[in-house]
């Protein structure tokens, strides 16, 4: 197990008259190499749940172990955690500072105190990772495209080799391309290294066809967390929390209720696709 | 982190001092400051204390909160009382070494700290129960008389609408940031002062950033409203002074003449006395 949280509440403000309970006893367990969505509508406390998980917030009450160590210990090495649970953060290109795209990326492990180079090995392995143009190395980040700062802004999180990579929201405000590149550039970063990922969205749509699990999350609660297949079975409650299941899932319950004999529980558009053709392969 | 700073900020509740024309506001905040360094005796500050109570207490701010506002001129307000305090000279009350304390040294000290709180606490009373907006709604109203000398009050007034407005906004950022590159393994704690300054560079340059694309969006968002200053411009909400604003404005008097009253009459008293 590497990620275990325990009975985890956090509340904003705790002593003012405007005290938001954002996190409502929240038990999880994370496992290493799995691929988890984050599912919820604004305001449903997804960005702090998983700001808890490398140890930038810290829960009112309950525990968070990582690899077996509870991270709120007198002494526990955050900036050490911090390595492990790399977080990329909405809109992420907004951090970007340096000179150059290099030297910004090289900010994250150079603050891990390796020599340099290991350093600028990292970086260039992470630039690569995110499919970023060599010839752009040395261009300020600030004259690139919103695609390609973005890349720029999860690569300084790559760099610093974490098992687990949390992103928030990382399509957002991108186009139609932009989104698929970046999801597939997760998807491959998982299965080529094995890193635990943690995909926070609000589209449904963005993480059906990636994930292994989904956890649901309405008013500081974990709702569902469950294989997106049994998530999406759940329509009806997942549009009284302002959230929809995937346009496939959609087509297929119309289907079905025209009298045609479509497996309703798929997810992904390859999968209904292939049950469609069937169904009318049988006719 | 960074959002305990609470100087300056607005605290949501409903109180009467939260209803009560920004004006009104204005004005005793004003008249209160002033007053604060009109009177030399202890009757003085009880009446400026007692008075500072009852308009906290009216305001339905907690007191904790307040106080959590206060930290960030602690320092400020430690350099007075030991200037104060070892600086005056007078009957001397205990010498050791180099340092001498002397009577009126720690009277001095004493009574400028409580001004000092009395009077960080009576502002930011002001902009606790009052939003920016309010605010500038109400510096512009109130002195909208200047505008016979050519003083371009409307413009000031937004200016400094847009410039409160932003201070949350840009805290909030600032925090953002902060956390990306606390992900990022950035320090921003620890080292000497050099090490700090530098560690700054990571979270300041995004923040200008961000602030000059902020501003340049606001500026195109009110192009395209079509502002053009304040020449014929109406109110949605005009401020119109309801019957606790007058009743607010007596109490200020009242509070005014009591303390220049028991101020001065006792001044006056003493020096009879010690002649």
């Amino acid at each position: 197990m590497a990620i275990i949280v325990d009975h985890v509440n956090y509340i904003y403000g705790q002593d003012t008259e405007q005290a938001v309970h954002a996190l409502q006893d929240i038990n999880l367990q994370i496992p290493d190499g799995q691929f988890i969505g984050i599912i919820g509508h604004t305001g449903s406390g997804k960005s702090t749940l998983v700001q808890h998980l490398n140890g930038l917030l810290k829960a009112t009450s309950g525990s968070i172990y990582y690899n077996g160590q509870d991270i709120y210990d007198e002494g526990y090495n955050l900036k050490d955690l911090r390595s492990h649970v790399g977080l990329v953060f909405q809109y992420p290109e907004h951090q970007l500072f340096e000179v150059d795209v290099f030297s910004d990326v090289c900010f994250g492990p150079k603050n891990l105190g390796l020599s340099k180079k290991e350093v600028e090995l990292r970086a260039f392995d992470a630039l690569r990772q995110v499919g970023f143009p060599e010839e752009l190395f040395y261009t300020s980040p600030f004259d690139l495209s919103g695609g390609q700062k973005r890349r720029v802004a999860i690569a300084g999180v790559l760099a610093m080799k974490p098992d687990v990579l949390i992103l928030d929201e990382p399509t957002a405000g991108l186009d139609p391309k932009g989104r698929e590149d970046i999801l597939d550039m997760v998807k491959r970063l998982q299965q080529e290294s094995g890193m635990t990922i943690l995909l926070v969205s609000h589209s449904m749509d963005d993480v059906a066809e990636y994930v292994d699990r989904i956890l649901v999350m309405d008013h500081g609660r974990v709702v569902f967390d469950d294989v997106p297949r049994q998530v999406f079975s759940h329509v009806e409650e997942l549009e009284e929390m302002h959230l929809a299941a995937p346009q496939v899932t959609y087509i297929l319950r119309d289907l079905k209720k025209a009298g045609i004999e479509v497996d309703e529980n798929a997810t992904t558009v390859d999968e209904a696709a292939s049950t469609i053709l069937q169904a009318f392969g049988k006719k | 982190m960074i959002r305990d700073i609470t100087i300056g900020q607005y605290y949501q509740t409903d109180s009467v001092l939260h209803r009560l024309d920004p004006r009104v506001k204005l004005l005793g905040t004003l008249v209160y400051l002033v007053s604060l360094f009109c009177f030399h005796n202890p009757a003085g500050y009880a009446v400026a204390l007692l008075f500072l109570i009852l308009c906290i207490r009216l305001s339905h701010v907690p007191f904790g909160y307040m106080i959590k506002g206060m930290k960030s001129i602690m320092f400020i307000l430690m350099i007075t009382i030991l200037f104060n305090l070892f600086l005056t000279s007078g009957t001397v009350l205990v010498s050791f070494w180099k340092i001498t304390i002397t009577v009126e040294g720690l009277k001095l000290a004493i009574t400028m700290a409580l001004r000092l709180c009395m009077l960080i606490i009576g502002a930011s009373l002001m902009t606790l129960t009052t939003t920016p907006n309010h605010l500038t709604d109400g510096l512009e109203k109130g002195l909208r008389f200047l505008k016979v000398i050519k003083m371009p009050v409307h413009e000031i007034a937004m200016m400094m609408a847009i410039a409160l407005r932003f201070i949350p906004i840009l805290l909030e950022e600032t925090d953002k940031i902060m956390k990306a590159q606390l992900a990022r393994g950035a320090d921003f704690e620890s080292g000497g002062l050099v090490r700090r300054a530098r560690a700054m560079v990571p979270l300041l340059v995004p923040l200008f950033v961000s602030a000059f694309r902020r501003a340049n969006d606001l500026a195109m968002a009110m192009e395209a409203r079509c502002y053009r200053g304040g020449d014929g411009r109406t109110k949605m909400k005009p401020l119109i002074y309801a019957g606790r604003d007058y009743a607010a404005y007596i109490i200020l008097l009242a509070y005014l003449v009591i303390s220049i009253f028991l101020g001065r009459w006792s001044v006056m008293t003493e020096l009879l006395t010690s002649l």
